[in-house]
């Protein structure tokens, strides 16, 4: 078993207990539905079998729904996050970022979609 | 894997990690999303770069159809229904790893010419993604309503079959990984996997649901390391294993506000109305309810010098939010303070209520947390109790057999007044009696939250 693997494997472990350990309640929702959205990662897994090559119709069929799990998981993952913190804004008429909301998330969200798309 | 896709991983890496930090500050959060999303985007195309791949239409098609229906469903969704999405989201991650866990197997033969290791970490993968699955299309399930919110229990059987089924599971894999090449054994762990999702979520009353999501959310991250394991790729074992960590973290944290610990949750049954609320059923049985009217509520109100609205699930179901907006803008153009009283899990998950609350333009100074607000009570004339119960019942410390006990609360009573709003009388989703209710302070007001609300606002608008 490959020593690297473990090691990063360890030491990832160690970075997410740090950057969670104090976290205010408010965002305990947002930050979950945030690290839901980076697991969605797996979406690279299907790539790369996929991409790599598989034989016989029900391997590519089931490789395509798990590319589209994995999308959905990271599309809508952080979507719905940014919907939930952008409702965290200041008092209405402040000039806190959060204000602009509503044009970013939209120009935002289509981003990471696009681009994959634009990637065929 | 070539240089340009290394570098770009170990970008995405950063980009992660920079971005979760972010967002664990109300401030930067909304950046640390982004931040996050664009490491997400840096992986995928560096993954696209990968020397010898293809099935390029196939890929387009998968990443075109999960675009298609992930970013409407995350549009569309109410805020109140965030919980649930969230559970969905997250089991088709969980769906995805044991999918591309079949197919590996179908490759290669049942691992025939893989070292060990890689059968090991595929078929781990396997059955943690399948039990994410499932388990959190269950959650799904409970959360929407389409399925009972009360435990479902086999009762004295639980526990034996769910070790069986788990044992079937482990079983064919380890056959597998000692050589079976039969397609059989895969579908089998798949299958056995799914069952434990399905019968360790089913009794789960409704309100631990968050922590059940938390725990999950975990286990797909997990579950994608080991995948990353499998296939030898650094980007999901790091990012999968920071989301397994982050996510076990967030469980207990979230499991601590609930004073819940995770192994009871996972036994299960909580909130079956078992022998502690038949109990406190008669002892709050014979007490008188005091019942009030909107119009009496608004003189209440209108007459008080300081007001803590106590929000819970009852305001998000009925979307009372803008409602309780405009009663208190009247309320403080009268003069009066209005804060609210937000406990940690008021609504379905820590951090819910903020968010609907938020919605309804509710200026974030007003909300106070837990210790602020018990400690503000002996000053407030009135406590304007909005569809919330389990986080303000009383019996959670003075009942030691309630089946709440010990969960910190809301001290609602210590404040002048209370006005409880409330469709009747029945329980809450812990599904126990709030002593609350029969208080000599307590007046309730029944009938839909949002159109009491409404009812005072208009009353108010009189005086």
């Amino acid at each position: 078993m490959p020593i690297e693997s473990i090691a990063i494997l360890v030491l990832a472990g160690f970075v997410g207990y740090t950057v969670i350990s104090k976290v205010p309640n408010t965002l305990h929702t947002p930050l979950m539905s945030g690290t839901n959205a980076i697991h969605g990662i797996v979406l690279l897994g299907g790539l790369i079998v996929l991409g790599h090559g598989v034989d016989g119709v029900l391997n590519k069929i089931l490789l395509v729904v798990a590319i589209a799990f994995g999308m959905i998981n990271v599309v809508g993952g952080f979507l719905v996050t940014d919907r939930m913190l952008g409702m965290f804004k200041q008092r209405p008429g402040g000039q806190r970022p959060g204000g602009q909301r509503p044009d970013g998330q939209r120009a935002g969200g289509q981003r990471p979609g696009a681009r994959e798309e634009g990637e065929q | 894997m070539n240089t340009l896709v290394s570098v770009l991983y170990i970008v995405a890496f950063v980009l992660f990690i920079y971005g979760l930090m972010g967002m664990t500050g109300p401030r930067t959060a909304v950046r640390g999303n982004w931040i996050a999303a664009a490491g997400m985007a840096v992986a995928v195309v560096a993954t696209l770069l990968l020397p010898g791949m293809g099935n390029w239409p196939l890929i387009a098609l998968g990443l075109g159809i999960g675009a298609v229906i992930g970013v409407p469903a995350a549009r569309r969704v109410k805020m109140t229904a965030m919980p649930q999405m969230v559970a969905l989201f997250n089991g088709v991650g969980g769906g995805a790893v044991a999918l591309i866990a079949w197919v590996e197997f179908r490759v290669t033969t049942g691992y025939e010419a893989e070292p060990r290791y890689v059968a090991i970490a595929s078929l781990f993968a396997a059955i943690v993604g399948s039990v994410s699955f499932w388990g959190s299309g269950i959650a799904f399930g409970k959360l929407q309503e389409i399925l009972p919110g009360r435990p479902v229990t086999l009762g004295r059987l639980q526990q034996p079959l769910n070790i069986v089924v788990l044992t079937a599971a482990v079983v064919c894999a380890v056959i597998i990984a000692s050589g079976g090449r039969s397609e059989l054994l895969i579908i089998g762990v798949l299958v056995a996997a799914g069952l434990i999702g399905v019968m360790v979520v089913l009794p789960i009353g409704g309100a631990d649901m968050p922590v059940v999501i938390s725990l999950l959310n975990a286990f797909t991250g997990l579950s994608a390391a080991a995948m990353g394991l499998a296939l030898d790729n650094t980007a999901l074992i790091v990012a999968g294993m920071i989301v397994g960590a982050s996510g076990s973290i967030l469980t207990n944290l979230m499991a601590q506000a609930m004073n819940r610990s995770i192994p009871a949750i996972l036994a299960g049954g909580f909130g079956g109305g078992g022998d502690a609320g038949a109990a406190t059923v008669s002892g709050a049985g014979d007490r008188p309810v005091r019942s009030t009217s909107t119009a009496d509520a608004a003189i209440q109100l209108a007459y008080a010098g300081r007001v803590m609205v106590v929000p819970g699930y009852g305001l998000a179901v009925a979307q009372a939010q803008h409602a309780v907006r405009e009663m208190a803008d009247l309320l403080e153009a009268k003069g009066i303070d209005v804060a609210y009283a937000v406990h940690p899990v008021a609504g379905r998950m820590p951090g819910h209520m903020n968010v609907l609350l938020a919605e309804a333009d509710v200026p974030y100074e007003a909300l106070k947390e837990m210790d602020e607000s018990n400690s503000a009570f002996p000053q407030v004339d009135v406590s304007l109790v909005i569809g919330a119960n389990d986080v303000t019942n009383p019996a959670a410390q003075s009942d030691p057999s309630s089946p709440i006990y010990g969960m910190p609360i809301l001290h609602v009573t210590s404040s002048r007044s209370v006005i409880v709003l409330k469709r009747s009388m029945g329980s809450g989703f812990a599904g126990i009696d709030n002593a609350l209710f029969t208080d000599a302070k307590t007046a309730m007001l029944f009938g839909d939250a949002k159109e009491s609300v409404a009812g005072i606002v208009e009353e108010l608008k009189t005086l």
